[in-house]
């Protein structure tokens, strides 16, 4: 099969491209051979050299970019991991940095992310004086003209967002005819030459297109303005999709984060729950990303007193029913994150655990709570709240009157947990060796993760020094994820990513809406989850419009062929 | 399908194929003189989340059911206008719909929507995930299962058989769909091509001449039912009977449902879900028709309202089953929500469905009854329910083989 990849590029370029095309599409021996070896059998078979750095950039990163199969081959692929394992060792990409620098939420206390992108509910709130108005004068701005698009709402009676009727109120004839027939340049042009007032009215009300229109050649800080038309609020997610975007495509230290993905979804959180939409963003930053090479039990802790982990599976709420705040504010028990962190996250559904073993945990964590959600937004531990009763976890008996400390025993006891060592293990394994992984390969990283005191790093050398990594079984056996398609195309065709948000809307088609997978369970790290009908055209649709430059924010150099390459089935597989 | 529709479907699927390569089957549909019989038609719908189906369909005779949900429970059915629209709505003198579920009313009163309480899966997990596919394999506690019921429910066809037997609406094929058959992911009927003609020839090809069985097997499903559904679309969906989808999910599955089953091109087995009744907090308003479950009720009341509406006289052939992974407790939480619990109710809708009745056992409501002290025991197995439409309404005998390890107890309300 020959896949001609660019067209338009230099011939050295093109070399590259292709060498890029055959490490993504190589026609190797597949895993999936049609003679069915004895059982085990494939994941006994040795790769060949060539192979392996193939598996080793198609599981440990977002895939393969131009050049980087000689970049490991010279490095030598030992080295190259042992570098990928300690991502502090890895400069990181300046470009990721410059593309980061404007999405200013990414940086923010939750405190000043609910003042500075403010949900009506809060801008509501401001108001009716219930809280202060930003400090930071052009924050201020922003929520007086929403504060304005309000009281519009409210006296117009209307839900209707103010539309393009207004732009004729708003610009002279000619601006106007500017606006109508003139290239996005003379538009813009016309835009920069209005006041700051007028501009953000302007900017208020113009129809969508036109805003897409504009993105490309605006300013980053006026492509903000542009994109936080339909709230401030959409700005916090937006930030969110689009570091996830970029940090997978350019960020040299992939391997982070290939396991900050795998961590967020096996700790998921639902951005669209309520406050958790400015909790979110704490969450992915300072409890999953510095843990990926951490110990298991911090970052369990670290999950569990997570606002946004609090709110999202209820225990924020949860109180003791004799306690005295239950008491008084007639709450009582909820037992969903005692469930889920028994289920989910340490132990799997077949750990061995009780009814009964749920309830006790569930009211170890009663006082597990937040102070101010929709204020400050920080962990606490209210002991007005605590069911301060003795329990009996698993056998283990909690004395009375533990007080935060019975969370922290529970906490303990999962992390060094067989049923967890092995649940983990075996998680690992899905997402990076094969769909089935060899009960023998889990049990030995079950064996590093209970040796070295849940040490992720350990278990994470355990399963790349393994013969089943680099086996044939394993070989191009999984499936990629709508985002490692994603990111694995951008990053085949070195593609420029300018704005995200039409590759985060590209994924929600495909299938996976980062940060929007509702359930606790977190998309599932088995290949069967993504091929269908819809999910297959869904990722030709989006090879086509790639190729083609029809995603806004993304711009390649192509050709027409790349798209069929990009839709195949070779490179459907990882 | 009337006669404009069938020279309609006719003439563009034979310009797109062109004689000699419309499949087999299509040329028999498209060209059969009489009527071929009907096939019967069944739509599962999926509530994902664990609905309150003591909130659902409401046990308003059951005194504990007022002392277990001091402020989240239905209130009884009123004659006093002001009260009517958050009081429930009287089926049978003990139990009453949600008030939000005031359209489904005049299908009861015909007789053709049926209900199961106290129904729903043995096992006793109160696991979303666990549930939900115990559900789907229906093979409660039987995780090794790989396959769906519904993907096993599909009666057997030989040879050239429709692309489109068995669809669901979404963008992944969920697991009570995957299995041995063709079944077939559509997100949106309208979206479901290659924007590119000359490309999607090379992948089609790229695909058929692929040596991973899955990544082959799925794009020949896809191609095939591209092409279907470009005949199928060649013109704006109109909902007969002036029938109104709510906006939401499941709106917009059962309008596409019902232009599949009106465009006769061999649908047998539908799926659609709805997400969003895990309510552990505030699940109820400041009355009963106001809040997080009436709003989910007001879609899927309408929702199915909308459905019977537009197919009309085509209900005669379709059965419409609802189901969710478990019910929810009793009681009431402390944050007036309600945890997750055991039996459910499920919902039975068809031309040929003996409704009007809530069948099942009722196993009250008292301490003592409760299943594990705080749940709504189990009267009938899910899979009871499930047999009967597939034995006798889809005509697939062979329910031992589609539950195996489960003898199905005869229903009657089909």
């Amino acid at each position: 099969m020959a896949f001609i990849l660019l067209g338009r590029m230099n011939p050295g370029a093109v070399a590259i491209a292709l060498t890029a095309a055959t490490i993504c599409l190589m026609p190797a021996v597949p895993a999936y051979s049609k003679k069915k070896p004895a059982a085990g059998a494939p994941f006994r078979e040795p790769l060949a050299e060539d192979q392996k750095t193939v598996q080793a950039l198609n599981r440990l990163t977002f895939g393969p970019r131009p050049g980087d199969e000689q970049h490991v081959r010279a490095m030598g692929l030992k080295k190259w991991i042992d570098l990928q394992l300690h991502p502090e060792w890895i400069a990181e990409n300046p470009v990721l940095g410059a593309k980061l620098e404007p999405l200013d939420s990414l940086n923010m206390s939750t405190a000043r992310m609910l003042e500075s992108y403010p949900s009506p509910a809060l801008v509501k709130a401001m108001v009716d004086g219930q809280i202060p108005f930003p400090d930071d004068p052009e924050k201020r701005r922003m929520v007086q003209r929403l504060v304005e698009r309000y009281e519009r709402k409210a006296n117009s009676g209307k839900t209707e967002e103010p539309t393009a009727a207004r732009l004729p109120d708003l610009l002279t004839a000619g601006q106007l005819h500017t606006f109508r027939t003139g290239s996005a340049q003379q538009k813009l042009d016309v835009l920069n030459s209005l006041s700051p007032d007028r501009r953000e009215q302007v900017l208020d009300v113009i129809p969508q297109p036109l805003r897409l229109q504009l993105l490309p050649l605006a300013t980053p800080e006026l492509r903000r303005l542009l994109q936080s038309n339909a709230g401030p609020q959409a700005m916090v997610a937006q930030d969110l999709v689009e570091a996830k975007l970029y940090r997978a495509v350019y960020s040299n230290r992939q391997l982070q984060e290939v396991l900050a993905d795998f961590w967020f979804n096996h700790f998921n959180v639902f951005l669209d729950k309520g406050v958790d939409h400015y909790l979110v963003t704490s969450y992915e930053r300072d409890v999953i990303h510095p843990h990926a090479f951490s110990k298991f039990e911090d970052l369990l802790r670290a999950t569990a007193q997570s606002p946004a982990m609090l709110f999202y599976l209820d225990n924020w709420e949860s109180a003791g029913p004799a306690a005295p705040a239950g008491r008084r504010q007639k709450r009582g028990l909820n037992e969903n994150y005692g469930r889920e962190l028994l289920e989910l996250h340490t132990m799997g559904v077949d750990g061995g655990y009780t009814q009964k073993d749920v309830t006790e945990v569930a009211r170890c964590f009663t006082g597990w709570t937040i102070r101010q959600p929709r204020r400050v937004a920080e962990f606490e531990f209210n002991p007005r709240m605590h069911d301060d009763g003795e329990k009996v976890v698993l056998g283990v008996r909690i004395p009375a009157g533990g007080g935060i400390q019975d969370g922290y025993k529970v906490l303990h006891l999962l992390a060094h947990h067989p049923s967890t060592a092995h649940y983990i293990s075996r998680q690992l394994a899905v997402r990076f060796v094969a769909d089935d992984p060899p009960e023998s390969l889990v049990d030995r990283m079950a064996a590093t993760f209970l040796h070295k005191d849940g040490d992720l790093r350990a278990v994470m050398k355990t399963m790349l020094s393994s013969p089943e990594f680099w086996s044939l079984g394993a070989f191009r056996s999984k499936v990629k994820s709508p985002l490692e398609m994603v990111a694995s195309s951008l990053r085949a065709l070195d593609a420029d990513v300018d704005f995200g948000f039409g590759l985060g809307n590209q994924l929600t088609q495909l299938g996976q809406p980062l940060y929007r997978k509702a359930e606790p369970t977190g998309y599932s790290n088995s290949s069967q989850e993504w091929v269908n009908s819809a999910g297959l055209l869904a990722r030709m649709n989006y090879s086509l419009a790639l190729v083609n430059n029809k995603i806004p924010g993304v711009k390649v150099s192509a050709d027409q062929s790349a798209a069929v390459t990009l839709g195949s089935p070779e490179f459907q597989r990882k | 399908m009337s006669t404009t529709r069938r020279i309609f479907l006719r003439n563009s699927a034979l310009a797109m194929f062109g004689v000699g390569t419309t499949p087999l089957w299509l040329q028999r549909a498209l060209y059969a003189g009489a009527p071929a019989p009907r096939k019967k038609i069944l739509v599962a719908i999926f509530q994902r989340g664990a609905a309150d189906g003591l909130n659902i369909v409401v046990p308003h005779a059951e005194k504990p059911y007022y002392e277990l949900r001091p402020t989240i429970a239905v209130p009884r059915p009123t004659r006093a206008a002001e009260h009517r629209e958050d009081s429930a709505i009287d089926l049978d003198g003990f139990f009453g719909l949600h008030p939000s579920l005031a359209p489904l009313k005049p299908i009861w009163e015909d007789g053709r929507l049926a209900i199961v309480h106290a129904a729903g899966s043995p096992d006793p997990t109160r696991s979303h995930f666990d549930a939900q596919d115990f559900m789907e394999s229906g093979t409660p506690g039987r995780k090794a299962t790989a396959d769906g019921w519904m993907n096993r429910a599909l009666p057997p066809e030989s040879g050239d058989a429709s692309c489109l037997r068995a669809v669901s609406i979404g963008p992944v094929l969920p697991r009570i769909l995957r299995g041995v058959n063709p079944a077939v992911a559509v997100q949106s009927l309208g979206d479901f091509q290659v924007k590119d003609a000359q490309a999607a020839g090379a992948l089609e090809t790229l695909y058929a001449d692929s040596s991973d069985p899955l990544l082959h097997a799925t794009a020949h499903e896809t191609f095939e039912a591209v092409s279907l559904l470009q005949a199928v679309q060649k013109r704006p969906y109109q909902p007969a009977n002036g029938a109104n989808y709510p906006k939401g999910r499941l709106g917009d599955s059962l309008r596409q449902i019902a232009q599949l089953i009106k465009a006769t091109v061999g649908v047998e087995l539908a799926f659609a879900d709805v997400g969003g009744w895990d309510h552990h907090v505030n699940e109820v308003g400041p009355r009963a028709s106001v809040g997080q479950l009436a709003a989910r009720l007001t879609e899927f009341g309408q929702a199915l309202a909308a459905f019977w509406t537009d197919l009309g006289d085509c209900m005669q052939d379709v059965a419409l089953v609802t189901m969710s992974e478990f019910g929810r407790t009793a009681r009431e939480n402390g944050d007036r929500g309600t945890d997750h619990g055991h039996a459910n109710c499920m919902f039975v809708m068809g031309g040929a469905i003996r409704g009007g009745k809530v069948y099942g056992r009722w196993p009250g409501l008292a301490r003592e009854q409760l299943y594990e002290g705080r749940d709504l025991a189990l009267t009938t197995d899910f899979r009871d329910v499930l047999a009967a439409l597939i034995s006798s309404h889809l005509g697939n005998p062979d329910v031992r083989k589609i539950f195996p390890g489960y003898a199905p107890r005869p229903s009657n309300f089909v």
